[in-house]
């Protein structure tokens, strides 16, 4: 080019400052086959799954029943059918969306559980106890008795004895709820130990199926059942997969996990969340601003000028920098 | 219809052509003009690329796309049998175990994909939607897996789903994204999210297509070279 | 498709632990792998073509 183009070309880009990593690219070019490409790619990529399949297979371990877990831990199983009936455990005193016995958790002012509101309606102490029991066992009159001393009381004193229940366990030896000293409980151990038969025909897995269909497809409460208790925790623990080990990357047995969840458990190992009653909102508010930076990046200052002020970049390009000048900014 | 118009004596009656401004104006047209405009054969399906595209580190995004192909192919095998057949058929695991290392490798070749493009700053030269719909594709991935793995029906699926349950109840999704709704979560991994991910890929790949593959840091897509100094290099 | 070739990796994970961190060696195996992929990518010489 003249000085004369030279210059005319430098004011004409000037003005329109052209970015000149944009349109259509009007350089050397090389053949290319990109149906060959994505067919190579397939081969190499298939034929490394099926490797990997047939050489590790994959974890498949079975699910804790009902059943099974009033067989491995009857006095966990019968505590938490107490708790139940107390309002005392997990799911009972949850909050949205399952019940407002809690407002969930926030945000700093933020109340997107409440907000959200209870849309999956759960009453623990009916839903787990007092229906499946009234459907599975009130021909056994002991049991019939039981149920209807419940019934026939108030809520308040339902309360009292279900509670007085519950302490009575923590004082128990070795917490066994079948072990409690003498005291006011009502008809709360009948029932209590009416779940734990039921729970041990298998019936119960059946019977905590939504609205008592046929089909069932939706587990919320046998699922919120189990989980109210210790014994999948306990199971999960032995794993690594609780959420204070990293056990959101993990899997069972020595299985890669899910790698790719690493930053979202990170935050659960370290303070301010690991100790916070607001963990898991404070986490996904966090992880929510991180991805809207993660989408955003090119917009993004400093991040966006990393990858030139580390130029890696040299080494992807480093032929065609050889052969055409360039690759120093 | 407008008449026909006697054409000459002894030939059969002329039709007048549709008037060319009304065609124009139809949405067809302009739908067709729209994309054949942007997305002519070459394009979709080029021969030749630019010489800059010589480094291995090119390779992560088709080998990701074959991932994705595997992922798919194992899951319509494991659609056949319903969802509980791979408990108890010794095919049926095998089968299993391909999808779950498809999506291992996935993953893994997605993100190895995601370091290049943020090493070349492949944004560049518009192409920040390229960047954008990429990281709602890793996005989508990873909503995608999670619903796999709560419907495993094994002890996992109960651990993960009731875990996972806090997070999103935390935010009110939960009321909406039900976790332990086993045939919630079926239908939303088998169904919904392959279709808004495979729609999110389609249009990544689109994209890449459209704009083409970033030039070199420094380099003028006009003319090959060197940017001219003078011009901020962005 | 019957047993894993490898023997299957249901037994007891192993954890790398360094203070809050802890790793299975499955995941961390992941994690390199990649690594040395992304590594292998950038410095690799390619197979060079003509250009056009």
């Amino acid at each position: 080019m003249t000085t004369t183009a030279q210059a005319t070309a430098v004011t004409a880009t000037a003005r329109r400052r052209r970015d000149p990593a944009s349109g259509e690219w009007r350089g050397p070019k090389r053949p290319y086959d990109i149906v060959k490409e994505f067919v190579i790619a397939m081969v190499v990529v298939g034929l490394l799954v099926v490797g990997l399949a047939a050489l590790f297979s994959s974890p498949d371990d079975r699910s804790v029943t009902l059943r099974a877990w009033a067989a491995a831990a009857p006095i966990d199983f019968m505590t938490t059918t107490a708790t139940e009936l107390d309002g005392s455990s997990g799911s009972a005193g949850y909050g949205p969306p399952y019940n407002s016995n809690s407002t969930g958790q926030q945000i700093g002012p933020l109340k997107l559980a409440q907000f959200a509101g209870v849309r999956i309606p759960i009453d623990s102490a009916n839903d787990f106890v007092i229906n499946p029991l009234t459907a599975l066992s009130s021909a056994d009159p002991t049991v019939k008795a039981a149920l209807d001393q419940w019934n026939g009381a108030s809520a308040t004193q339902q309360q009292t004895w279900a509670t007085n229940y519950t302490a009575a366990i923590a004082k128990a030896p070795n917490q066994d709820p079948t072990k409690v000293a003498a005291g006011d409980y009502g008809p709360v151990p009948a029932l209590v130990a009416a779940e734990y038969q039921v729970a041990l025909t298998g019936a119960l897995d059946g019977a905590l199926g939504m609205g008592g269909d046929f089909y069932q497809t939706n587990y919320t409460k046998s699922l919120l059942f189990i989980a109210d208790g210790g014994y999948l925790a306990t199971l999960a623990d032995n794993q690594h997969l609780a959420g204070d080990s990293w056990g959101m990357m993990n899997e069972t047995g020595s299985y890669p996990g899910q790698a790719w969840l690493w930053l979202y458990t990170f935050w659960y190992q370290i303070n301010p969340f690991k100790s916070s009653a607001n963990a898991d909102a404070l986490v996904w508010g966090l992880m929510m601003i991180l991805t809207l930076g993660f989408i955003l990046v090119p917009f993004i200052p400093v991040v966006r000028s990393i990858p030139r002020w580390v130029p890696l970049y040299r080494l992807v390009w480093r032929d065609y920098y050889a052969k055409h000048g360039g690759g120093r900014h | 219809m407008t008449a026909t118009l006697p054409g000459p004596a002894g030939t059969p009656p002329e039709a007048p052509e549709p008037d060319e401004a009304v065609l124009q104006r139809q949405w067809t047209s302009k739908l067709r003009r729209g994309f054949f405009g942007a997305y002519p054969p070459e394009r979709l399906l080029p021969d030749t690329q630019p010489s800059y595209v010589a480094s291995w580190i090119y390779v992560f995004g088709v080998a990701t796309i074959a991932a994705l192909v595997m992922i798919i192919v194992s899951g319509l095998v494991l659609t056949l049998e319903g969802p509980q057949w791979w408990h108890t058929s010794t095919w049926g695991h095998f089968v299993n175990s391909v999808h779950l290392w498809s999506v291992e490798l996935f993953m893994l070749f997605m993100v190895v994909h995601l370091w290049g493009k943020y090493i070349m700053s492949a944004w560049r030269g518009k192409r920040a939607l390229t960047w954008i719909t990429g990281a709602l594709c890793f996005l989508a991935s990873v909503g995608t897996a999670f619903t796999g793995y709560v419907i495993q029906t094994n002890f996992d699926s109960q651990w993960i789903s009731t875990q996972a349950k806090d997070g999103l109840n935390s935010v009110g999704i939960g009321a909406y994204f039900n976790v332990l709704n086993t045939g919630q979560m079926l239908l939303f991994h088998v169904m919904m999210l392959p279709l808004v991910l495979s729609l999110i890929v389609v249009l990544h790949i689109l994209l890449v297509r459209r704009r083409g593959v970033v030039p070199p840091v420094g380099i003028d897509a006009e003319t090959g070279e060197p940017v001219v100094s003078g011009e901020a290099a962005r | 498709m019957g047993a894993p070739l490898a023997g299957n990796l249901d037994g007891p994970a192993h954890y790398l632990v360094w203070g809050p961190i802890q790793i299975s060696w499955g995941n961390l195996t992941v994690i390199l792998v990649m690594i040395a992929l992304l590594i292998l990518a950038l410095v690799l010489p390619f197979p060079k073509g003509h250009d056009q």
